[in-house]
């Protein structure tokens, strides 16, 4: 599993009932509901990633999260996961009043757009950044909406949402995942878990 | 089998009529005391029983969905796109059954029996069905087979409210549901061209109030524009204009009104076969039992109240360019299902042939049914898919 999965992964109680925001091929959807008696609902677009959730029996929705969460009532679970999709959604603020409407709580994991190496890409060679988390050239990239580890606290500061943890670490499959130190310099992921309200 | 079939057709394939011989208890009141259903079988039931899949049929529908009756027959049951070995419902893993729903004009009891109380044709004073009663009768059709539970119910358009229908009259029946180019309801518009067709039908001079059997006589005219409007809302916009545009017969225009353009000779050759072959009774009837199908009109049009009882996990499927169950209405039923607490997945499937795409080879429709029906063999033999 992916390094930002797995520590994802740890976070989820028992039994919980979750939605998975770009869920992909269902593989942490399926880890929670073997391992954990999780329950719940991946959402995707990519038909590739519909076909993998429906070989492993997660529940798959083909649905375009600019779309909004319309089809999910309040508090319809208890958690929601959104992993690598905030910065390509066209109101990241708008769909982290959705994740929080339709749970009490909800994780966000994105590249942190402020990590070391993306600093000195910008710094040294004056061109935006190209790294393992941010393989696109400027001009293809899906991601319209990069941030930073520090502007995602903000956003949660200025909406009254409360964070319950905070978590960075490299992209990488091995996963080392560093101290609180320094998080908006050193995390290549930055990962969020907030609660509704104060 | 002769060799000449492709090696993934169930061949040739027998139909089998089923007798029941206690009374079926229909939505309008009366009571069917006897009735027959044929049907077909591809593949072999296991040992446990547990890898039956039925498939139910769309308003012009039949038992015969995949193979072929004769080793010199030419065209393969409706569905045999999707059904045979190694296809996506693979008869080397599953046992299916398709059925003929009572009413029709393909081998069950329906307009054209004999009413035993009269011992004359049914005619028009055949029941109207309803999509529970169909189900009711399936259901019987199952206890005969020895079927507790299936694998999967599985259906398209008409087929999938009887699929739906199977989740909430038998949940503890239903393992796996595949709703396909379906609507928990049919919209006011969907009931117009019902109706048209219909109105087609009963105004034909030949149709005799439905009694045209004893004149000897076969609403044509009638059946075939209830065929022709019928056909038009099966595909897309897109579809005609790429298969025919403004193509004409002729180098030239007629000035006329025989045909002239490749569209209205498309449309006149469909109407004319499905005059010839269909039953005009149970063309009605059909139309009726789409029109009838509301599950949530039994509880104040609350469509999550009405699937309660869902008890196996929902596949739902619509097609991108299907304008007479448009996806929105398959998003209906997910979002219901969502309501209730359901288990649903859902694919809006890119396909550019409107509402028949549910019938035709596509790449990602095969990979996603595909996905799942894998899993549901998978979770019969405990292996991973």
């Amino acid at each position: 599993m992916r390094a930002d999965l797995e520590l994802i992964y740890d976070w989820i109680p028992e039994h919980a009932r979750i939605l998975d925001l770009g869920c992909g091929d269902g593989t942490l959807l399926a880890a929670l509901a073997r391992h954990k008696n999780v329950t719940g609902y991946g959402l995707e677009i990519d038909p590739d990633g519909i076909a993998a959730c429906l070989g492993q029996g997660v529940n798959v929705l083909e649905q375009n999260l600019d779309d909004g969460l319309g089809n999910f009532v309040d508090d319809a679970c208890d958690l929601v996961i959104m992993t690598q999709a905030l910065q390509v959604l066209r109101r990241p603020d708008a769909m982290l009043d959705e994740m929080l409407r339709v749970a009490p709580e909800c994780i966000i994991a994105f590249p942190n757009f402020a990590y070391w190496k993306h600093r000195l890409h910008l710094t040294f060679r004056g061109r935006m950044p190209v790294s393992r988390s941010l393989p696109h050239a400027w001009y293809d990239t899906p991601n319209i909406h990069l941030s930073t580890f520090q502007d995602f606290a903000q956003l949660c500061r200025d909406k009254g949402v409360t964070i319950v943890d905070e978590a960075v670490g490299s992209a990488d499959h091995e996963g080392h995942w560093t101290s609180r130190w320094w998080p908006n310099l050193f995390g290549e992921t930055a990962i969020f878990r907030v609660r509704r309200g104060r | 089998m002769s060799a000449s079939f492709p090696s993934d057709s169930v061949g040739v394939v027998t139909p089998q009529i089923a007798t029941f011989e206690s009374p079926l208890a229909l939505a309008c009141g009366k009571t069917l005391e006897r009735f027959e259903l044929v049907y077909e079988t591809y593949g072999t039931l296991n040992a446990e029983r547990s890898n039956a899949v039925l498939i139910c049929h769309a308003l012009s529908g039949h038992h015969h969905a995949a193979g072929y009756h004769t080793a010199d027959e030419r065209k393969p049951g409706w569905w045999d796109a999707y059904i045979g070995p190694g296809k996506v419902i693979d008869t080397d893993r599953f046992f299916v059954i398709s059925l003929n729903n009572l009413g029709g004009c393909h081998g069950s009891t329906g307009p054209a029996s004999l009413n035993p109380q009269t011992g004359h044709q049914w005619g028009p004073t055949f029941p109207v069905m309803t999509v529970a009663d169909w189900v009711h009768s399936q259901a019987r059709l199952a206890d005969q087979l020895g079927i507790e539970r299936f694998a999967a119910v599985v259906g398209g358009s008409l087929g999938g409210m009887q699929a739906m229908q199977w989740t909430i009259a038998y949940p503890e029946r239903v393992a796996n549901v595949a709703v396909i180019a379906a609507t928990p309801r049919l919209s006011a518009q969907n009931i117009a061209f019902n109706e048209v067709a219909r109105q087609a039908i009963r105004s034909d001079p030949d149709f005799h109030d439905g009694w045209y059997a004893d004149h000897e006589a076969i609403p044509k005219l009638g059946l075939k524009l209830a065929r022709m409007i019928g056909h038009i809302t099966y595909l897309s916009e897109h579809s005609m204009g790429s298969r025919f545009g403004r193509d004409l017969r002729s180098d030239q225009l007629n000035f006329g009104y025989d045909v002239e353009f490749q569209v209205e000779s498309y449309l006149r050759h469909q109407g004319d076969t499905f005059s010839t072959r269909f039953d005009a009774n149970t063309y009605l009837l059909m139309t009726k039992a789409l029109d009838y199908f509301d599950p949530a009109g039994q509880h104040g049009g609350d469509l999550a109240a009405a699937l309660a009882p869902v008890a196996c996990p929902y596949l739902v499927v619509s097609f991108t360019t299907d304008w007479r169950f448009a996806p929105a209405r398959s998003r209906e039923l997910v979002r219901a299902l969502l309501r209730a607490g359901k288990s649903v997945s859902y694919i809006n499937v890119d396909s550019p042939h409107g509402h028949d795409a549910f019938l035709l080879p596509n790449e990602q429709y095969e990979a996603v049914f595909g996905s799942y029906m894998r899993r549901i063999h998978a979770d019969i033999t405990g292996e991973t898919a």
